[in-house]
């Protein structure tokens, strides 16, 4: 088991997530970077899919029970075992007793903690995801308290050595993101000279930026939209449409001012206008952009995305074969 | 021993000096602070989480401006410290 003495900023308990309820307005929740997520869990020598704790700004200070091993992968925090410094991106043997703690954010927003075994609360809809907005999965639905216990899975059997991964393996966290995305539905509420402005302005990331959703400013006006009269139903700001589904990654810009794109913990539906949706490889990089970090939008075709895609699986893939001992 | 501390935050956002835009600062340059006391807000997700002193001491003067963007680590304010 794992006690937590303290929470840090919004710890959860996250996995793969639970996709195939969105119809019903349940978004899939799940880790903010798979990626770093995924790396952690083979790190540990877990199956894929065991739950781990999303860290977010700041780290808790955790006690261990039990001898466990642990890796922290994503966003760039320093981590501590007993107050010496211990190395991310491999794995950490931790004792009955020990403590676990964090320094302050370098890059990225977003950190993980696997543990081997995996944090096994129970699955709801078949994932350990909170989903902390509905208030299920994860540690009782909600972010992580002081005095919470964590109950952890049985340890497998370890390897004799420590597993590693590879310097060129490690992501790196970058302050200017680039988010490829695929335009669509509404992209048409835009006229050509909006398309344009949407594409060559520099997004700045607001501090109003969580698991829902991530909004971004600039210090120009808004986007140009086509005249005419609204549809009935819709409403009367230029952004408004009838009400329609966002898929994860959506891009509403209300007013055509602050874009702000949905993210794992998504609105399902709505009625603002998206411009598009940011490609699913780039949702991890969506998860790490940090507060006050400018972002830049880049339009792909559909046949763009999907070979972004199975080079995202392939680099991780390699990654994961690649752990060396 | 170092006689000048830094109190820095942890989370990133949008630094204020006053609980409200109509109230007073939590508190002035120059005045004594006890471990634990508010020196400001920062506002990070719609929500306000207080910056505190973690050290005895006269806050001597803010490293940031109020309303201005902080990132994880930075200091805030710079505390002499009472023996």
């Amino acid at each position: 088991m794992i006690e937590v003495i303290e929470p840090g900023f919004a710890t959860t308990v996250q996995d793969e997530g639970r996709p195939g309820h969105y119809r019903q307005g349940m978004a899939p929740s799940g880790a903010m970077d798979l990626a770093s997520y995924r790396l952690g869990n083979a790190l540990v020598g877990n199956d894929p899919g065991a739950a781990s704790l999303e860290l977010t700004f700041t780290g808790p200070r955790l006690r261990f029970t039990q001898a466990a091993t642990v890796a922290v992968t994503g966003g760039d925090m320093p981590t501590f075992v007993n107050g010496r410094e211990a190395k991310a991106w491999m794995e950490i043997d931790v004792s009955a007793g020990d403590e676990l703690s964090f320094g302050f954010l370098r890059s990225g927003v977003r950190a993980y903690i696997a543990v081997s075994g995996g944090i096994d609360v129970p699955a709801v809809l078949g994932s350990r995801s909170t989903h902390a907005l509905v208030g299920i999965g994860g540690f009782e639905g909600r972010k992580l308290t002081a005095g919470d216990i964590l109950p952890t899975g049985t340890v497998r059997n370890q390897a004799s050595s420590l597993r590693k991964l590879l310097p060129e393996h490690i992501p790196a966290f970058s302050g200017k993101v680039e988010l490829r995305y695929v335009p669509g539905l509404f992209s048409y509420r835009l006229s050509t000279r909006g398309i344009d402005q949407f594409n060559g302005r520099t997004w700045t990331v607001t501090p109003n930026a969580d698991r829902t959703g991530i909004r971004m400013t600039s210090t120009e006006g808004p986007l140009e939209f086509v005249d005419g009269e609204r549809p009935f139903g819709a409403g009367s700001d230029p952004s408004n449409v009838v009400d329609a589904g966002y898929p994860v990654g959506a891009i509403q810009i209300p007013s055509g001012t602050e874009p702000i794109v949905l993210s794992r913990d998504a609105v399902t539906a709505g009625g603002y206008f998206t411009v598009g949706a940011v490609i699913s490889a780039d949702l991890d990089r969506l998860g790490q952009c940090p507060t006050n970090g400018t972002v830049r939008f880049v339009p792909v075709s559909i046949e763009q995305a999907a070979a972004a895609r199975q080079a995202s699986a392939k680099y991780l893939s390699a990654a994961i074969a690649a752990l060396s001992h | 021993m170092n006689d000048v501390h830094q109190i820095k935050t942890g989370i990133p956002g949008t630094f204020y000096r006053k609980p409200s835009p109509s109230e007073p600062n939590f508190i002035e340059e120059g005045a004594s602070v006890a471990v634990g006391a508010t020196i400001g807000l920062v506002e990070i997700m719609k929500s306000f989480h207080p910056v505190t002193a973690d050290r005895n001491g006269v806050l001597d003067r803010f490293l940031v401006e109020h309303e201005s963007q902080v990132a994880p680590g930075q200091d805030i304010a710079e505390i002499r410290l009472v023996n």
